[in-house]
């Protein structure tokens, strides 16, 4: 009897790293329509509108510098209070968006994974790019408010560096939608991972130095009853990411080649440690969500 | 306004549907021509759920799982697990939701699913089209497989009709040049044309379900899998699509997997059917064969109404029973059958003018027999104290298939009612081997009896 060749076959066990990019490939343009779809219907029904993107780091940036400049007296050298904020915070707003849009992936969409089968990938990866567009706006009127500290005369110059900025977006997605697709493929199982998510993310600012200097934050941190804890900030990605990200917009700070290669391997590690998992889970996640 | 265009819009296509019928005769008997190449094939499909709610033994199963897997050896949970039998207690957590699946469809044709609900039909298709994964088992398939689990997945309502189309079509699993070179056959076969760049919020239900249902019927796999997509939708609905499933079955030669509990459309698209019962199959084979093997299960109980039976100083009725021409109980019969009951009663004491009889209620609520058998036979009007068995039969080859009530009537004439539209015993009859059985449902008409032709 000859050998019957097969298209596909369905079977429980599959390899861990049959990632099946091909198929993914082959749903690009659904990629696009979700996308498409979230950037449609976010505005729908709502009177400012897109403004509801600028309200919020406006008003955490001008919070922010009343608190950590005007009462606690951290100083940000040359670069204004409030311009150094707002940077800090539009970098940390895509990350922070996409880790919290794409970790709850599996339960959100339960309804419509649990009916038709395409790649489950698609929907995290769509989250991260209609997010771009939210960040796209945000530095819009960092950009604004930094043509007016230009214009009155505050020091601040760019850096030459700031064609880095598309692999600095990059590397903030690969790892919001690395770690949120970790956090999903718990979700499904077990949701005491959302509880974490909300506050995590509220005190991982903290810890990633997007309101005050990173070589403050160290120093400080150097020598806290004795003890040593700089390396909360020295093995945080994010803190790095974060004063690259300030580095190449505002020429302010300083990153080591340390940092930055730590940095690429945490991230590159982490999506496709991220992608692993959450291909592992998608198979049978519809009998445990 | 709105109104008047949609009525005659749905007359027009009622017209339209009666001419599609009339020509899918040919193509009902021509195509069921199957190659003999095997497209899909189901070898030893088993899936294992966990009973119960997810909580602190999960993590420890989990533990041991794991464990188990690190040292080489066998899932410890897969050994365990019992049979899919819902009404009954068992004893462990874990229960097979199918066990041992083995089936195989050929190029082109329309595999039925019939089984009662918690046989696994939904969880055989969930695994067929990929939303979960078996738990032994494999698929073996040479062609792409749809899904069609129910219509409308992923709409969303703040986007116009046009812009669903394209995202429903995407999920579905067309690419987007696909969908735009068939966006006005789409469009046109919804019927909603006039409402394409309104948000999908402003559609009435029905109007959402066909554009739901027209972007899933111009999908384009090799392997199509349905799920009770036909309960959606107005009568007009159903029929144009179960027309466009004879289509994509017959003059496309697409293979179909067909899970449905209406007996006539499977009788009607299937060519061969699978029966499954508490996760296995019990039944495979041609769908006249597994059609009757699956009415036949379902007669579980020998007196049907106890439970319901009435009684008081006069009268009292021991039992009433539907009985089909084997001799069993019964709910379902068919066309070309007769449809028995047996009342039993007993007379308290001796009772003038007692009338016992039934009413026939089919679908749309509206009587279409009453009888009862002193009107038909004038026979005695006195009746002495004792007990009394009543047969009665509806004749072979006079009703339509569909859903029917008996209700049952009880009197004494002049006096009281006794029992009038207490007792009402849904019924169904199906057209299986009986006379004009591809279009018995679709010509119009309350009763459909067989008429001698002569030329």
């Amino acid at each position: 009897m000859q050998k019957e060749k097969w298209l596909f076959e369905i079977s429980p066990k599959t390899n861990l790293f049959d990632l099946n990019l091909k198929e993914v490939w082959q749903y690009r343009d659904l990629l696009f329509l979700f996308v498409k779809r979230d950037v449609v219907t976010v505005y729908k029904q709502t009177i400012l509108g897109p403004l509801w993107y600028l309200i919020q780091p406006l008003f955490t940036s001008v919070i922010f510098t009343l608190v950590f400049n005007n009462i606690a007296g951290i100083s940000t050298g040359e670069i204004p209070p409030f311009l150094f904020n707002l940077a800090g915070i539009t970098i940390w707003n895509y990350f922070k968006d996409c880790l919290t849009a794409t970790s709850d992936t599996f339960k959100k969409n339960a309804a419509i994974f649990g009916k038709v089968y395409f790649p489950r990938v698609i929907m995290p990866m769509s989250i991260v790019v209609s997010n771009l567009l939210k960040f796209g706006i945000q530095i819009f009127i960092f950009i604004c408010f930094y043509l007016y500290y230009y214009l009155s005369g505050a020091t601040i110059t760019p850096n030459k560096l700031l064609i880095f900025l598309p692999i600095l977006i990059v590397a903030m997605g690969m790892v919001g939608l690395g770690l949120g697709m970790i956090i999903s493929s718990m979700v499904t199982k077990y949701r005491d991972v959302t509880f974490l998510v909300g506050f995590g993310v509220q005190l991982l600012m903290y810890l990633s130095a997007v309101m005050y200097p990173l070589d403050l934050m160290r120093d400080k941190l150097n020598n806290i009853k004795g003890y040593n804890l700089s390396w909360i900030v020295d093995y945080n990605p994010l803190a790095h990411l974060i004063e690259f990200g300030r580095y190449i917009l505002l020429n302010d700070g300083n990153f080591s080649a340390f940092g930055l290669i730590y940095t690429a391997i945490f991230t590159i590690t982490v999506f496709f440690l991220g992608l692993l998992i959450f291909n592992k889970t998608e198979k049978t996640f519809i009998d445990t969500v | 306004m709105e109104n008047l265009s949609k009525s005659n819009e749905e007359t027009e296509s009622r017209n339209e549907n009666r001419h599609e019928t009339m020509d899918s005769r040919q193509l009902k008997t021509g195509n069921r021509e199957p190659t003999t190449e095997v497209i899909l094939k189901v070898e030893n499909l088993s899936k294992q759920y966990r009973l119960g709610t997810v909580g602190t033994g999960t993590i420890s199963h989990d533990f041991n799982r794991f464990l188990a897997r690190i040292r080489g050896k066998e899932d410890p949970y897969l050994k365990i697990g019992e049979t899919n039998d819902r009404a009954s207690k068992g004893n462990s957590e874990y229960v097979w939701a199918l066990k041992d699946i083995n089936f195989e469809v050929k190029k082109g044709e329309v595999l039925g699913i019939i089984g009662k609900n918690g046989a696994g039909k939904s969880t055989l298709l969930k695994i067929l089209s990929k939303v979960t994964g078996p738990t032994t088992g494999s698929i073996k398939s040479k062609g792409r497989i749809a899904s069609l689990l129910e219509v409308g997945t992923g709409f969303h309502p703040e986007m116009t009709g046009k812009e669903n189309i394209f995202l429903n079509g995407a999920i579905l699993g067309m690419t987007k040049k696909e969908i735009a070179a068939k966006l006005d056959e789409i469009v046109a076969f919804s019927g909603c044309e006039r409402y394409i760049d309104t948000p999908v919020k402003r559609y009435s239900s029905g109007m959402t379900v066909r554009l739901a249902f027209a972007v899933a019927a111009h999908l384009e796999p090799d392997i199509l899998i349905i799920d009770e997509v036909l309960a959606v939708g107005d009568v007009e609905f159903q029929k144009k699509a179960i027309g466009k499933m004879k289509d994509i079955s017959g003059k496309n030669g697409r293979t179909v997997l067909f899970v449905s509990h209406n007996m006539t459309a499977v009788a009607n698209l299937c060519s061969k059917v699978i029966v499954l019962k508490d996760g296995a199959i019990k039944f495979i084979g041609i769908t006249e064969d597994a059609v009757e093997n699956y009415l036949k299960n379902q007669k579980d109980n020998n007196h049907l109404y106890q439970d319901k039976l009435i009684e008081d100083d006069e009268f009292k009725l021991i039992n009433f029973d539907l009985i089909n021409e084997n001799g069993e109980s019964n709910y379902n019969f068919y066309t070309n059958q007769e449809i028995s009951f047996e009342f039993n009663f007993l007379l308290k004491k001796t009772l003038n003018g007692l009338r016992i009889g039934f009413d026939l209620i089919d679908n749309n609520n509206s009587e279409v027999v009453f009888r009862s058998f002193n009107d038909d036979l004038m026979e005695q009007e006195c009746y002495m104290k004792g007990s009394y068995n009543l047969n009665a039969s509806i004749p072979k080859n006079l009703l339509k298939p569909g859903n029917y009530l008996i209700s049952v009537a009880i009197g004494i004439h002049n006096v009281r009612w006794i029992s009038l539209g207490e007792i009402n015993i849904p019924i169904t009859i199906f057209n299986i081997n009986g006379i004009n059985k591809n279009y018995a449902d679709k010509r119009p008409g309350v009763i459909m009896p067989l008429i001698k032709w002569g030329m």
